[in-house]
């Protein structure tokens, strides 16, 4: 294994919307063990409380040795990380969990809701790199991203087209994109059989789509999200119930796991 | 030139547990470290004074449903509900690994009955590697309406006895804090013929979440830890050590040396971090260092002078 406790360089702190950040940390170790699916664990306060490091996935990292997190404020770590200033140090731990498994290109669909599109540019970026080493004309992935508002979307899916992807975009208000869920956009696609899905966001969302592939037969890596105190496997607290009986561990055995491996219905 | 030369010399950190010697007095808490492996990127494992494992029962466990976990100030509450995978696999899994380390490997066993005890003992019996067994007695006696061993001096004594008699090493006792007077439990498990003790356990908490008007924990209740016990542990500490004769293991918020020095002044022979582990996986190497350095520091012939030697007026 390859993990590793470092204090680092804020680069900088951008506000996306009034509650969503993207930090950039200079974290050479780190970004270059790191697998798009994998997480750190972030100090955010070097007081006693919070106590607990928080989980974030890795956004992206860069070949200059820079790791990108993006999240929304919800609560204490997340307000205080909001904070942070460029050029002061913060804890990371990591690279933590599996990954995602990652096929071809050109038969993989990644669907992202709110915060949940935070691994996927990490994801749609390995695979870009993947298809171009390949030498052949570069293959898309295809990619629905869902959020809230346009405020909200927009940001993110520019990203994306940063990297030559497009977006077929879903905004719970319609105003931007189709007016709906990514899981609409989904169904409408007429997707290949062959094709696999890699997908992150809230739990109904999962749970949908989750499904969905049952039916067709699909298959599906999700990304899922628990409390969480170690991040590596030491406490036991992460666990999800899985559909054979028993628990499985996020953040040792995931945060990616194959959709029908877990008990959606809890 | 003698003076300097005496103060490059490596500080004696060595303390002892009974029959069992250990090379400096930080131990990591049990649940809190995995099976050590988990930490093997973050903490030189071959420097800990031992290393105490998750709490092993007879057959595996799966433990409580989730959330398991919540933090609260300055500490966190959990009802992991002692998912395990049993002794055997244990023994087969876990032990090789452990063993090659050559550090003492202090096994931690939990039961539902006085018997189960008694067979988990017996299986780790003879086991390469074992240092000693610390037994956890704050698990409820299922034949006893639930009632943990820990919290009734009679039963705590039946399973340290139990236990002893399967032992070739140590056995430690670790004393639930969630007693009226924990002294009472001490002497009980001494005249048992218990080894050491080690306390705190857990603090039994609970938090509430006011929007959904739920439990935070699919339990309802939890095992408070952290620095938001250090306080009560201290203090336990303190009266345990004054009135049994056996070693003293502080465990309860400890993240740095001088927290670890503390609990040694209290009265404990040796400490144990537990929640702090999580925190910072290096808390162990940190610790160690920095008790090092107050022994050189204060020119100290051992850190066993800091044993019991807190000053009461
Ligand atoms: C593997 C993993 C990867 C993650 N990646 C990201 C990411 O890339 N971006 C991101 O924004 N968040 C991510 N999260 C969630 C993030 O860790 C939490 O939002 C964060 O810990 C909240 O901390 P806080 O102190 O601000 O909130 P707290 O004060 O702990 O909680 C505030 C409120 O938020 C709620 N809350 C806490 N955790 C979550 C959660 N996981 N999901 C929904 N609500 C929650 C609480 O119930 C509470 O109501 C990830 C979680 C995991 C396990
Ligand atoms: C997640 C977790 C799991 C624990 N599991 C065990 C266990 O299996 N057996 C045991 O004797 N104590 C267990 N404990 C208690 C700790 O070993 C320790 O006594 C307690 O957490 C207080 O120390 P701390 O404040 O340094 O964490 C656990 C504690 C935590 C936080
Ligand atoms: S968070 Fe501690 S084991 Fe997963």
């Amino acid at each position: 294994m390859s993990q590793f406790q470092q204090k680092v360089e804020l680069v900088c702190s951008d506000r996306m919307t009034e509650d969503v950040v993207r930090l950039t940390f200079n974290a050479p170790t780190i970004a270059v063990h790191a697998r798009p699916g994998q997480f750190v664990m972030v100090q955010t306060s070097p007081g006693k409380d919070p106590l607990l490091r928080r989980p974030f996935s890795i956004h992206q990292v860069t070949s200059e040795g820079y790791l990108q997190i993006l999240f929304k404020v919800l609560g204490k770590g997340t307000d205080l990380l909001a904070q942070v200033r460029a050029g002061e140090q913060v804890s990371l731990l990591g690279p933590l969990g599996n990954g995602f498994t990652l096929g071809l290109p050109e038969t993989a669909c990644l669907i992202g809701g709110g915060m949940g599109i935070a691994p996927l540019l990490f994801l749609a970026t390995r695979f870009l790199q993947q298809s171009s080493s390949d030498n052949v004309a570069k293959k898309m992935p295809t990619v629905i991203l869902g959020a809230r508002n346009r405020t909200e979307l927009e940001p993110l899916v520019d990203d994306f087209q940063e990297l030559g992807i497009d977006v077929l975009a879903a905004t719970d208000d319609g105003s931007f994109g189709y007016h709906g869920l990514v899981t609409d956009v989904l169904k409408k696609l007429n997707l290949s059989p062959s094709a696999g899905i890699y997908c992150c966001g809230p739990r109904p969302m999962m749970a949908a789509i989750a499904h969905l592939c049952q039916i067709e037969n699909r298959a599906c890596q999700v990304s899922v999200e628990t409390v969480m105190a170690c991040g590596m496997g030491a406490c036991l607290g992460c666990a999800v119930p899985l559909k054979a009986g028993g628990y499985t561990h996020v953040c040792s055995d995931g945060p990616i796991f194959e959709a029908e491996k877990l008990l959606w219905s809890l | 030139m003698e003076p300097l030369i005496m103060q490059t010399k490596n500080p004696d950190l060595q303390v002892s547990i009974g029959s069992l010697a250990l090379q400096n007095p930080v131990m990591t808490a049990s649940g809190t470290f995995g099976y050590g492996r988990e930490f093997e990127d973050f903490v030189n494992l071959r420097r800990l004074g031992a290393v105490v494992v998750k709490g092993i029962s007879l057959e595996p466990r799966a433990g409580n449903p989730p959330p398991r976990i919540v933090e609260t100030a300055c500490g966190m509450l959990n009802a992991i509900g002692l998912e395990n995978t049993g002794v055997d696999r244990f023994i087969s899994d876990k032990m090789p690994y452990l063993a090659a380390l050559g550090v003492p490997v202090i096994v931690n066993i939990l039961g539902d009955s006085v018997d189960e005890y008694r067979q988990i003992a017996e299986r780790l019996a003879g086991v390469a590697g074992i240092g000693a067994i610390e037994v956890n007695i704050s698990c409820p006696n299922v034949k006893k309406g639930g009632v943990a061993f820990g919290t009734d001096p009679q039963m705590a004594a039946a399973v340290t006895a139990a236990v002893k008699g399967q032992c070739q090493v140590p056995v430690i006792v670790k004393l639930s804090p969630n007693v009226t007077d924990v002294t009472v439990v001490a002497r009980a498990v001494e005249e048992a013929g218990a080894d050491a003790v080690s306390l705190i356990n857990t603090l039994i908490g609970m938090a509430i979440d006011l929007r959904s008007r739920r439990p935070r924990l699919a339990n309802v209740i939890g095992g408070l830890s952290g620095p938001a016990i250090k306080p009560v542990a201290l203090r336990m500490v303190y009266q345990v050590a004054r009135v049994v004769r056996i070693p003293v293991i502080g465990i309860g918020g400890i993240a740095t040396a001088e927290d670890a020095m503390e609990f040694m002044l209290a009265g404990a022979s040796a400490v144990q971090v537990g929640t702090a582990n999580f925190i910072n996986p290096g808390a162990c190497d940190d610790v160690i260092d920095g008790i090092a350095a107050y022994v050189t520091e204060q020119q100290m012939g051992s850190v066993r002078e800091l044993i019991g030697a807190l000053r009461v007026a």
